[in-house]
């Protein structure tokens, strides 16, 4: 199983550098968006790999996963949306000023 | 008696002082005045104490850690700064009231001149130097807000930077030299500085210190040569100029000299440093001033060769150069301040400062000449006048090291200054009251309001009194003051007007005579009155240095900055994939696989895994069509809930399928603007060479996951665990981490939020987006805004799901859920609504501000930290207890429920504030008017 997760958030990078790397707005959101997913998942990952043992008291329970790296993700997801919103809203708006979705703001015919 | 106090007054002052303009003109002045009289009797008590020579300190703790205290000391000079800046302050206050015209904006003034009376009083009164050089940087800031009060007017702006580049350099050299000085003697606390002069002389951090001290005093003082920012200053109003230019703001730079002088004067260095800067600045202040057609001009000039003369004296060092050296800042004071507000009159009341055409005054306004002439006969050192006295002692002083070789240069020096200053006082005099007609007034010349006389007779008054019976007036305060400069019993002096024939006479007589005839045989053969008035500025070198540093940091920047986000973005990540290669390559441990045991794969997992890593190859590679890969992206982010839930992150499962859902409609809206397909722009290499970064940035990430996967780990989680339930009072403990444990985090990140949506609004208002009329198959979009199924199943659907919302929000606490999911979900819930309807539709029927929410909720979250503060415990700590509801059983109530609540309207306004105005960049968009955006 660790290995097929390190194998999904390695083929998330890729796929976000890839897309980071482009040269018009939207491939490059999608990109960030994509490179948020594996941030977000190599920062679970770092409380290891745990299964039915969510972080919830219970009786009976032994043991938990670790919370903290979900108490981080989960900030980290919400904070990503809103930082999304605002790249996406800034594209939009030099899109309009511009004239061209390009990331330099350049048209590059 | 608070010291504390009498410094915070004027700064809880001027913001009253703003904002009680608005009730009425005046109403400002009053409030300054009653602030710099209150503080006046504040200071009362504290007199009896300081003439019985004590040393009155009080402290508050402030960051101890850092050794730093709030203190703040009491003594002679102290009292009598402090009484210079209220005194003179508050004449200030008073003719400025008369001053201001109907178009400037009182308050404004008035809370200007608070702030900076506040941080004078701050540097006088403080007894730590770290906590001085902070009230030093507040003198620099609130006298830039003073200089360029005239702000449409281009040399007032141009004058207030060059004022505040100068002093603020000078204070960055006095942070330096109080740092080492605290170095030097283990403490920043004055009382212990000024009893370690010989370990401080003797530190071989002396001199360094001693320079950087010295830089920061002489660019406040306006020494040669950082004397140039003084005269572009006089673009400030002339209460302004009265005020930073007698009593005040220079003064501070001389204040320090004497301040510190038991603690580093009387080595040579001290003496030659601070005599020679402060003669050269008396002799080319003094030289120029006569020179200066401008009165404000000659005033300024005038100014910094008076703080030359006093630098002088300090720098000369013997005990009783220090006495004439603190008896000349009160003069100065005094006859400065009365000449500026009568050059202010001038001004006033003819319209112009030109010398070239004031003329003949006397005949005008002969009650304000009468004043006048006093004042400037003062300033020339003329007997019975208290210029005189302090001028006097100080030819006598630098007398002492005439029998050295050169010995002589100094009382030369000083000699020829002395014939300036009464040549330029002379001119002041002559020219402007006597001397013909005026040449061509822009107004015609008479009297100034009776009021604004009142400040300038109060001075007058006192240049006489102090002139004549110095005995009686000025010598208690004098004699204090000096004794705190000199940290010992001041020596025997005598302030008689009369000394016999003694050097200091002869020399007095010298400046006298060759003054008048300077002026007049200047104006006669050297047609003072035609000269050009321009000398060789600092202010020409500075602006060639300034020009030379931003040419300077241009190169730099046209080195570094590649100007295209492609590239930058290429090389960033170049970088971290080398330096992460290269630092696993170089480590000990390069060894990959660790030995954690490891979980077995299970079929539904691998499916699931090969769907998401098949859908995100897929957006990439079919990212060109726009639409298809965000369709891809959203299995790619459902697959990431999928696995937040299998790897028991139920919290973090709910929160990502609800932001998955709004990020994507959020791009979908965008997407409607936008291009819908992304042209074939790179070339082939391009493109294969980000593959090929990609795939080792992937592989790198993939390896580093892997290494990390298969080793154990010790974890701080245990305490968390541990403490959850019996400090949170909640069993859900990541969301218990949330808003308990680092609560503080996340009211920074709600805050980050917000702030987020209020920029995207900020960036979407009046932007109005033509969107296509037809789809990308050119198929036109349907006709039918609102289907009628899907309106009516969302208005069913919506109680059902604020039920919801509510539900995981109340159990969050305890179970997955929290304020970041409700929130979301309510928003989820919201949007349909205004997709299914429409948004004027839903605004009539949801009229609420969604800026409102976002304030209420950040409020909400922050008085919840700060009522722990009342109950005595630390910010944000929770309480909670257990109620014993009828009909529903015992249920839990806590305190950080509050704020997750205040997390929710966030999250609930940003979202919705995104959203619906992103939806209305439409510009033909149905049911709504342009005008009738979201708030």
């Amino acid at each position: 199983m660790e290995a097929l997760i390190s194998l999904i958030i390695g083929v998330l990078t890729a796929c976000g550098v890839y897309l980071s790397l482009r040269g018009r707005t939207f491939p490059v959101v999608l990109g960030l968006t994509f490179l948020s997913y594996a941030a977000n998942l190599f920062l679970l990952a770092m409380g290891r790999l745990v299964i039915g043992a969510p972080p919830i008291m219970a009786d009976g329970m032994t043991g938990y996963t670790d919370p903290l790296p979900q108490a981080l993700v989960l900030t980290a997801i919400v904070i990503s949306f809103a930082m999304t919103a605002f790249v996406v809203v800034l594209a939009l708006k030099t899109y309009k000023e511009l004239g061209n979705d390009h990331v330099d703001g350049i048209h590059k015919p | 008696m608070n010291l504390l106090f009498i410094v915070l007054m004027p700064f809880i002052g001027a913001p009253f002082a703003a904002a009680i303009s608005r009730f009425g003109r005046l109403h400002a002045a009053w409030m300054a005045g009653a602030v710099a009289l209150f503080a006046i009797i504040l200071l009362i008590p504290g007199l009896i104490d300081v003439f019985a020579g004590q040393v009155l300190i009080q402290r508050l703790s402030w960051i101890p850690t850092a050794g730093l205290d709030l203190a703040f000391r009491l003594d002679g000079l102290g009292l009598l700064f402090a009484l210079l800046i209220l005194g003179i302050g508050l004449l200030i206050i008073l003719y400025a009231r008369y001053y201001l015209s109907a178009q400037d904006d009182m308050g404004r003034f008035y809370a200007y001149l608070l702030l900076f009376m506040g941080a004078m009083l701050g540097i006088v009164l403080s007894e730590n130097i770290i906590q001085l050089l902070i009230f030093w940087e507040l003198t620099s800031l609130s006298s830039f807000l003073l200089i360029s009060y005239w702000q449409h007017r281009h040399e007032s702006r141009s004058g207030a930077r060059l004022a505040l580049t100068i002093t603020g350099a000078g204070g960055l050299a006095l942070l330096g030299g109080c740092l080492l000085l605290g170095e030097i003697t283990g403490s920043y606390e004055l009382s212990v500085i000024l009893e370690s002069g010989d370990i401080i002389r003797a530190h071989p951090f002396y001199q360094p210190m001693l320079i950087l001290i010295l830089l920061g005093a002489f660019t406040k003082s306006a020494q040669f040569p950082f004397h140039f920012w003084l005269p572009n200053a006089m673009a400030a109003p002339t209460p302004v100029s009265a005020y930073l230019h007698s009593a005040t703001m220079v003064k501070a730079g001389v204040f320090l000299l004497a301040r510190l002088f038991p603690a580093l004067s009387g080595t040579v260095e001290w003496f030659w440093l601070v005599s020679v800067t402060g003669l050269i600045t008396l002799l080319v202040g003094a030289y120029i001033a006569l020179w200066k057609h401008d009165l404000k001009g000659l005033l300024a000039y005038s100014t910094i060769s008076h703080l030359g003369l006093i630098t002088l004296l300090f720098g000369i060092g013997t005990p009783m150069a220090a006495v004439a050296a603190v008896f000349h800042i009160i003069n100065h004071a005094i006859f400065k301040a009365s000449l500026f507000m009568a050059t202010g009159i001038i001004d006033h009341e003819t319209g112009t400062r030109d010398m070239r055409r004031l003329r003949g005054l006397w005949r005008f306004m002969p009650h304000t000449a009468l004043l006048t002439i006093v004042a400037a006969a003062a300033m020339a050192g003329v007997p019975l006048l208290n210029g005189f006295l302090s001028k006097e002692m100080f030819f006598a002083e630098t007398l002492h090291a005439i029998d050295q070789s050169w010995g002589w240069l100094m009382p030369a020096g000083a000699t020829l200054a002395g014939i300036f200053a009464v040549a330029y006082s002379l001119r002041f005099i002559h020219n402007v009251f006597f001397d013909g007609p005026p040449v061509d007034l822009p107004k015609k010349p008479h009297e100034p309001p009776r009021w604004m006389k009142i400040p300038v007779e109060i001075l007058v008054v006192l240049c006489l009194v102090v002139g004549m019976l110095p005995a009686l007036t000025v010598e208690p305060i004098l004699t204090i003051a000096a004794a705190s400069v000199l940290h010992e019993p001041v020596p025997e002096h005598d302030l008689a007007i009369w000394h016999g024939f003694s050097p200091a006479f002869w020399m007095s007589v010298i400046a006298m005579l060759g003054g008048v005839l300077v002026y007049f045989g200047f104006s006669t053969f050297l047609s003072l009155r035609t000269h050009a008035g321009d000398w060789p500025e600092m202010r020409a070198v500075y602006h060639r240095l300034l020009e030379g540093l931003f040419l300077v940091c241009q190169f730099f920047t046209r080195l570094l900055h590649i100007d295209s986000l492609q590239r930058m973005v290429f090389v960033f990540i170049l970088f971290a994939v080398l330096l992460g290669a290269a630092n696993f390559l170089t480590g000990e441990a390069a060894v990959l696989t660790g030995d954690r045991e490891l979980l077995t794969i299970d079929g539904v997992s691998l499916i699931i895994a090969l769907i998401m890593m098949a859908a995100a190859m897929s957006t990439v590679l079919l990212h060109q069509q726009r639409f298809v890969s965000l369709i891809m992206i959203g299995t790619v982010g459902l697959g990431v809930a999928l696995i937040f839930a299998k790897f028991s992150a139920p919290d973090l499962a709910l929160t990502q399928l609800s932001v998955e859902v709004v990020t994507i409609m959020l791009m979908l809206l965008a997407l409607y603007f936008l291009p819908q397909y992304t042209p074939v722009e790179s070339k082939p290499f391009r493109r294969s060479r980000d593959l090929l970064l990609a795939v080792l940035a992937g592989g790198g990430v993939a390896s580093l996951v892997w290494a990390v996967l298969t080793r154990p780990y010790e974890t701080i989680a245990d305490y968390f665990i541990t403490h959850s339930v019996p400090e949170g009072g909640g069993r859900n403990v990541v969301n218990v981490i949330l808003v308990d444990f680092r609560g503080y985090d996340t009211l920074g990140e709600i805050t980050v939020m917000a702030l987020a949506g209020l920029g995207i609004y900020a960036m979407l208002e009046h932007l109005q987006l033509k969107g296509p009329s037809h789809d990308s198959l050119k198929r036109p979009w349907d006709e039918d805004k609102h289907p009628l199924i899907m309106a009516s199943l969302t208005r069913v659907l919506l109680p059902l799901a604020l039920l919801v919302a509510v539900f995981i929000l109340l159990r969050g606490h305890n179970l997955p859920g929290g304020g970041f999911i409700a929130g979301l979900i309510t928003a989820v819930a919201l949007i349909t609504q205004y997709l299914a309807n429409g948004i004027g539709w839903t605004q009539t029927r949801l009229p609420i501000n969604m800026h409102i929410v976002i304030a209420i909720g950040l409020l909400l979250a922050a008085m919840t930290g700060v009522a722990s503060w009342l109950f005595g415990y630390p910010f944000l700590t929770s309480a909670f207890g257990h109620l014993d509801w009828p009909l529903v059983g015992e249920f839990e109530l806590a305190s950080a429920m509050a704020f997750d609540l205040g997390v929710y309207l966030v999250v609930v306004g940003v979202t919705l504030l995104i959203m619906v105005n992103l939806g209305m960049v439409h510009s033909e968009s149905h049911f709504v008017k342009s005008d009738h955006k979201i708030r």
